[in-house]
């Protein structure tokens, strides 16, 4: 880690995970960073941060500037999720290979994400005929590593949108077996889906494909994502799969559904990460949510806590999601940069990453 | 370094030991700019700002392949459907 100078004895500007401003005095900016490396290392039995990387937060936080960044030497792969969707939501009219082109040449992107703006597996296997031709035609114009990339979604698959009982129906009513009976239903068919549809792309040329979002319908949606992996990976030895997740923690919909003799329910970031390496995952992307009525150095402090020790067991690299709401940047739509360059200059040089 | 994340698993440091190695420059000059351009510039193997000539695209990613000793899913495939 380098060092960061600046500061005073004045208040320290910095904000809510809403992205509000506030000032703290040193004593409580410090206080924030002890609680929030305690509670992240209380809830996932990992170790709490040092008082050397507690302090060094503190240096960020105090650096006098907007925008700081890391040491040279340190830098590290800067990829996008769902770039193609992005830009459209922002009301930029451009075509995806456009759009592509933008990132690469304009952002500086070092990888890129081909995607539809229906962003998942289900509704992209009826139309991957037409997804592969604008894949192809857009790997002959750019040069950076360009992913395929949709949701798992497993939500999807249940009435009225698909074809099994919903879960979320069933539960309030006691009918729990049939609950779960419905989301091992749901697996299957999604893994089909996914398969499917990864294959057809991996076969159009791309260089990756991103499952993006894994767990967002809870233990089910992550165990789907990794037979999917698994198969995947056995069809296809060399493909490159990157698993980015939805949120800190898989929450328990199903309850008791295991991968490798794992319970999924409750994993926290550093026992995901082991799974996907089993499954054949090439790239992890843990994500920590951002609470928004705590500071962003609590928040900083507790992602840090999370991602290095995930960081630490990896065998693979890890790009931690760096967002809108995650890894303790703001839950707003334009998040400030003195937060964003703050908490990745933080998450690089103290958890080791290898992109963000 | 995406690329040997992306092929080889391999982790950031590592990567961009094997790049510098393949590139013949130091570790540090692999996020220089300035550098950086002049060498993509050599080995044509793409550039921010590419000027007329300039390998592009696909082509760039053919000379990236040999140079880095990889791969790439989409250049074996335009291989596949352009060779007899």
């Amino acid at each position: 880690m380098g060092s960061v100078k600046g500061g005073g004895m004045g208040k320290i500007r910095t904000r809510f995970g809403d992205g509000s401003p506030v000032e703290l005095s040193e004593a409580d900016l410090m206080q924030d960073l002890e609680n929030g490396t305690a509670e992240a290392a209380e809830r996932a039995n990992i170790p709490a941060l040092s008082k050397e990387e507690l302090q060094y937060l503190l240096d960020i936080f105090k650096a006098p500037y907007s925008f700081v960044s890391v040491e040279p030497g340190n830098e590290v792969i800067l990829s996008y999720d769902a770039g193609t969707l992005k830009i459209r939501r922002v009301g930029v009219n451009v075509d995806r290979i456009q759009a592509l082109q933008i990132y690469e040449k304009l952002f500086g992107a070092d990888t890129m994400e081909l995607c539809h703006v229906d962003y998942s597996f289900k509704p992209i296997k009826p139309i991957v005929t037409m997804e592969r031709p604008i894949l192809e035609q857009a790997l002959l114009s750019t040069h950076i590593p360009l992913f395929y990339g949709a949701m798992p979604n497993l939500g999807l698959y249940s009435q009225p949108d698909g074809p099994f009982p919903n879960p979320a129906e069933l539960l309030p009513q006691g009918k729990i077996g049939e609950a779960q009976a419905s989301y091992e239903a749901t697996i299957e068919t999604a893994v089909r889906d996914i398969v499917y549809a990864s294959s057809a792309m991996h076969e159009a040329g791309a260089d990756g494909i991103n499952l993006d979002t894994v767990g967002a319908a809870g233990d089910a949606d992550f165990l789907a994502s990794l037979i999917a992996a698994e198969k995947l990976k056995e069809k296809y030895p060399d493909i490159c799969i990157e698993l980015g997740m939805a949120g800190e923690f898989i929450l328990g919909m199903h309850s008791e559904l295991e991968y490798d003799g794992v319970r999924l329910a409750g994993l926290y970031p550093h026992d995901q990460v082991k799974l996907a390496q089993k499954a054949g995952v090439t790239i992890f992307g843990p994500v920590v949510n951002t609470n928004t009525s705590e500071t962003c150095p609590w928040n900083l402090s507790r992602s840090i806590t999370f991602m290095k020790e995930c960081s630490r067991v990896s065998t693979i690299p890890i790009h931690v999601n760096m967002g809108m709401g995650v890894g303790s940047v703001t839950v707003n739509d334009h998040p400030p940069v003195d937060i964003v360059s703050r908490a990745s200059k933080a998450m690089v040089e103290i958890c080791r990453l290898d992109g963000l | 370094m995406a690329r040997l994340q992306m092929a080889r698993g391999m982790r950031i440091q590592q990567a961009k030991a094997y790049v510098a190695d393949k590139l013949k420059i130091s570790v540090s000059e692999l996020t220089d700019p300035v550098i950086m351009s002049e060498v993509r510039d050599d080995h044509q193997i793409g550039l921010m700002t590419p000027l007329p000539g300039c390998a592009k695209g696909i082509e760039a990613k053919f000379r990236l392949a040999e140079l880095l000793g990889l791969e790439i899913n989409c250049v074996e495939r335009f291989k596949a459907r352009t060779a007899s």
